[in-house]
């Protein structure tokens, strides 16, 4: 039976209460996951349900636990690099930037200009892939028989084909480098990235003259899973997630990491924080991300790729630390290092986005019904391999 | 007026389902077995070695068993064993080669961290992605003779690549034989107990 | 007797393909003693039946897989037999011979029973569609209300196995299955009330009769065409939609939320004869709509009468199941409050206001000259756009596309 009223969540803001009369029978705990087919991978949802109605969620995870933290501390600072593509396994060339980012910091190295413009231009082709899958699974849990997925993943499609074209995967790109990237441009892979950014905007267009002005998918998410600004910050959230509740945080103006105040790009914000402000804020940021990638492949410049301080093997930083973070597609992605002067890193820690947003996965759902829950996991876009690590 | 995003999204769907019938850029499946894909260039698998001469291809591996590669491997998937003797290399210096040189491709997350690392150019990406095997344990760990593959598969599949590899390789080789041709006219020169040459450093 | 033409000429009613069904049947049933031709016609009539709609449905999972494919992209089932014909074939094989579980705290028997039942309720309407002139396997006076009470009883079945299966997916399944019955099966009467009415009918053939001839030899006097019935035709229809289960309706099964909903514990032969329901289910709708709105099997002009009048039911009922599976792959799914909002709120509203459309439209039916035609049309217009605007912007209040800032 349901201990009521306990185990309220630590930033709880809603308050539904199982009611317990003669409308309201016995209280029903459903196990949904680990195995269920809109929990993204192997999460599980403890709900106690009122009829449809969520009295109760508890996230379980851990499903996927691989000890990625602890292998960080045992390899070199170049073995975790390829790790770092299996953290967001949808994103992996943000992962390498964010830890490139922490290395870099610590070993004091300095990446030349073009290869600033080649990160710029592989975090935001991520933006575009993440956001379109992520639309398309939100949809896919809204009970769309695939359609927008399989419109998002063709798309996806030709940006890993330009991935692969240039790091040789398509997925697991293992491409930054501390202090430049592995492999140079071609002008080739230049013309092909300039033809899919100009062709995107039509792509977008038709995704959302599909989605935006449904009134299912409408009546589906508006008002659904409302988020307040006070509970976002205070639970620590990033990205689209915060943004949509009103919140203009965004690393890209606040820590101007990279090469970014070069771009001329707005911050899109919400103002209901709902499932329905959170896919919007996705859709306008792509927009957004196909101006940063018309700006940086029109002025990519020339030069070296490669800090030539920097060498491959056998890097020992100054004992010291380090905090790298960088605005993903889901969020903050940061990797905290501590250097003891030893090839591998003392400590090794990661800021996982999509752990820290799925924190408030019980505020949200609370009130709501089972199908609401499904989505509103959907719309805080989470990945496994991050979320467990 | 409701129903009107309704028939757009309509709309939407049904130019998708003409559009899979004239349209390659909407209708992006290709027929895996019938139609094979065409791999970048720089698309990677698992790693090979590369031997000079495919006629002979263990006794002219690139590798000098110097496990660097087995070092820096993430997931530590490359075990070589050093050999007793020497062999010369290609440009007939005495070097050792693997004895023993197995990669468990089970466990290679294909990183290419050891292509990377390798200073002798001996161990490159292959692009076999057909790698289904019976066995999942000893069809999975490659030896040292599954290995090895030629200098022309290498430039077949990495062509840019290969071509810099091989240009590097000639000019080392040619500075290493001024090197001792000028080290022997010195030597030639003045008759005196040599010291050994200091080791190469690999460049 | 001369024999018929290949082609109607003067008289469709005397084309040989147009009785060449009734051929085959004088010719089966001669093969019986006279005492048992009635029974032999009536058998005859239900393997035949069974036969082609099971066929019908093979065909359909593969045509709706393909169609899917196509929307989305892809090209679908194709790698068994050319183009996967035989797919089908294949997916039958698969479910003849996989396990057949049945969890231990289940209802043997209504777990059991849920799935025949389904099938055989869903197979009963099929009893009184008029698929051609002469082809109607019940004559039945009350033949609408009988189809609908079948219907309708399907969902029981559909209760049935939710609750047996003892998961708790399949309980909430079911509870969603009988707030949908109880939501739709009013809008769907109420929408079919006008034709009955107008018809003067409940008997199919009575209501394809009455949607016989052409103005101009060009355009039918079908149901569809006039405004109530181009309304009651997208009333029935949406409400076809929720009593299938299918999509943005397919809540019970909805496969996001509760795994596969009352078939989550269902495997093998029992999971495909509810995957045949539904289809039979999906395929009686439809051939009810045909009949109700489209004009039975009349054809749509008079000089293309030559073409039997089966053919043209089929063509309309095919035309419909793939405005069914397009449907499928555009929307998104409602959530259950949603739904039944959507039903009494909108629908049932819109079908009770409909039948005063109807009642106009035949109370009115005596007017003559071109300025009162007009007001008919006018009037009867306004009584369906005017009814829909308003409670369309009733129900999506508080519902709009939005606009959004940009941080600073």
């Amino acid at each position: 039976m349901l201990a009521s009223g306990s185990a309220a969540a630590p930033f709880s803001s809603a308050s539904v209460r199982p009611v317990h009369d003669e409308f309201h029978g016995d209280l029903l705990e459903v196990s949904m996951g680990p195995h269920h087919p809109s929990t993204h991978g192997v999460f599980r949802m403890m709900v106690t349900l009122d009829g449809e109605t969520i009295v109760r969620l508890k996230p379980v995870f851990g499903y996927l636990h691989r000890n990625h933290e602890k292998l960080g501390e045992n390899t070199t600072y170049l073995g975790s690099m390829p790790y770092t593509d299996r953290l967001d396994y949808l994103c992996s060339m943000t992962n390498n930037w964010a830890y490139a980012l922490a290395v870099e910091k610590l070993a004091g190295l300095v990446p030349p200009e073009r290869a600033e413009y080649i990160r710029i231009i592989l975090a935001e082709l991520t933006r575009l892939i993440n956001h379109s899958g992520l639309i398309g699974f939100l949809m896919q849990d809204t009970g769309c028989s695939g359609t927008p997925l399989m419109y998002a993943f063709r798309e996806r499609e030709k940006v890993l084909d330009l991935f692969e074209a240039l790091s040789g995967s398509r997925m697991m790109c293992n491409y930054q480098r501390f202090g430049g990237c592995r492999v140079d441009l071609t002008p080739a892979w230049v013309d092909s990235a300039r033809r899919l950014v100009d062709a995107f905007p039509r792509f977008l267009d038709e995704f959302e003259a599909l989605l935006t002005g449904n009134e299912i998918f409408m009546a589906r998410t508006q008002g659904v899973g409302r988020l307040s600004p006070e509970l976002a910050v205070n639970a620590g959230l990033t990205g689209p997630v915060l943004r949509a509740t009103g919140v203009g945080h965004d690393l890209r103006k606040v820590d101007a990491y990279g090469l970014y105040p070069r771009f001329d790009f707005r911050v899109p914000i919400g103002a209901h924080g709902d499932t329905y402000d959170r896919y919007m804020i996705r859709v306008l940021e792509m927009r957004e991300s196909v101006q940063i990638l018309q700006q940086a492949l029109r002025d990519l410049p020339a030069g070296p790729i490669m800090d030539p301080k920097a060498k491959l093997r056998g890097l020992r930083p100054k004992a010291g630390e380090a905090y790298g973070r960088i605005e993903g597609a889901k969020g903050e992605i940061g990797f905290f290092l501590i250097s003891d002067g030893s090839p591998n890193p003392y400590r090794y820690r990661i800021r996982p986005p999509s752990f820290i947003n799925l924190t408030v996965l019980e505020d949200l759902c609370l009130g709501h019904t089972v199908a609401d829950a499904v989505i509103i996991l959907g719309s805080i876009d989470i990945v496994l391999g991050e979320v467990d690590r | 007026m409701l129903g009107s995003g309704i028939i757009k999204g309509l709309a939407v769907t049904a130019k998708n389902l003409a559009g899979s019938f004239h349209d390659p850029a909407r209708y992006v499946t290709q027929e895996f077995p019938e139609v094979q894909p065409q791999l970048p260039e720089n698309s990677r698998n698992f790693p090979f070695l590369v031997a000079d001469d495919g006629a002979d291809p263990m006794g002219t591996l690139r590798c000098v068993a110097c496990q660097i590669c087995e070092k820096e491997c993430p997931p530590q998937c490359i075990y070589i064993e050093k050999s007793k003797d020497k062999k010369p290399d290609a440009a007939g210096k005495l070097q050792l080669y693997p004895a023993v040189f197995a990669i468990d491709t089970s466990v290679c997350m294909s990183c290419q961290i050891c292509v990377e690392v390798c200073p002798f150019d001996a161990i490159k990406m292959d692009q076999v992605f057909a790698i289904a095997t019976t066995d999942r344990f000893n069809g999975l760990l490659l030896n040292r003779e599954q290995l090895a593959k030629s200098n022309q598969y290498y430039h077949s599949i990495h062509p840019t690549e290969a071509t810099e590899v091989d240009a590097r390789l000639a000019a080392e080789r040619k500075a290493a034989e001024e090197k001792a041709r000028a080290a022997a006219a010195a030597k030639a020169a003045a008759p005196k107990p040599a010291a050994p040459p200091p080791p190469q450093p690999p460049a | 007797m001369p024999p018929a033409p290949i082609f109607a000429t003067l008289d469709p009613d005397r084309a040989f393909l147009e009785r060449a069904p009734l051929l085959v049947r004088d010719f089966v049933t001669g093969l019986f003693p006279p005492s048992l031709q009635w029974l032999a016609g009536n058998l005859l009539a239900v393997v035949v039946i069974v036969l082609f709609f099971a066929s019908l449905f093979a065909l359909l999972t593969l045509a709706e897989r393909k169609i899917l494919g196509r929307i989305q992209n892809r090209p679908g089932p194709n790698r068994t037999g050319p183009a996967g014909l035989l797919q089908p074939l294949a997916d039958a094989v698969k479910t003849l011979v996989k396990e057949d579980i049945v969890p231990r705290a289940a209802d043997q028997v209504l777990h059991f029973l849920a799935p025949v039942v389904l099938v055989s309720l869903a197979l009963m309407a099929f009893a009184v569609l008029p698929y051609g002139r002469h082809l109607v396997p019940v004559e039945l006076d009350a033949a609408v209300l009988y189809f609908f009470a079948a219907g309708a009883a399907t969902e029981l079945a559909v209760f049935m196995a939710g609750w047996a299966s003892r998961n708790k997916y399949s309980l909430l399944a079911a509870m969603r299955a009988l707030a949908q019955l109880i939501s739709y099966e009013l809008p769907l009467l109420l929408s079919v009330v006008p034709v009955v009415m107008l018809a003067g009918t409940l008997s199919t053939t009575g209501i394809v009769a009455a949607q016989a001839g052409w103005t101009y030899g060009v355009i039918p006097h079908w149901h569809v065409l006039t405004p109530w019935g181009a309304a009651g035709f997208l009333l029935f229809f949406v409400s076809a939609l929720a009593e299938s289960n299918r999509s943005p309706f397919d809540l019970p099964e909805a496969e996001s939320e509760l795994i596969a909903g009352h078939l989550t514990e269902y495997s093998g032969f029992k999971y495909a004869l509810f995957f045949m329901a539904e289809y039979f289910g999906m395929t009686a709708l439809c051939g009810m709509g045909v009949t109700l709105f489209l004009g039975g099997w009349q054809a749509p002009c008079a000089f293309l009468e030559f073409i039997p009048s089966y053919a043209w039911f089929f063509a309309k009922l095919l035309l419909l199941l793939g405005v069914f599976m397009w449907i499928r792959g555009t929307l998104p799914r409602l959530r259950i409050d949603q739904l039944t909002r959507f039903a009494w709120k909108f629908l049932v509203p819109l079908a009770l206001i409909n039948l005063g459309t109807a009642a106009f439209w035949q109370l009115s039916a005596g007017w003559s000259g071109p300025a009162l035609q007009l007001a008919r049309w006018l009037v009867a217009l306004a009584l369906v756009a005017g009814p829909f605007t308003l409670l369309g912007r009733r129900l999506s209040a508080g519902v709009a596309p939005r606009t959004y800032r940009y941080a600073a």
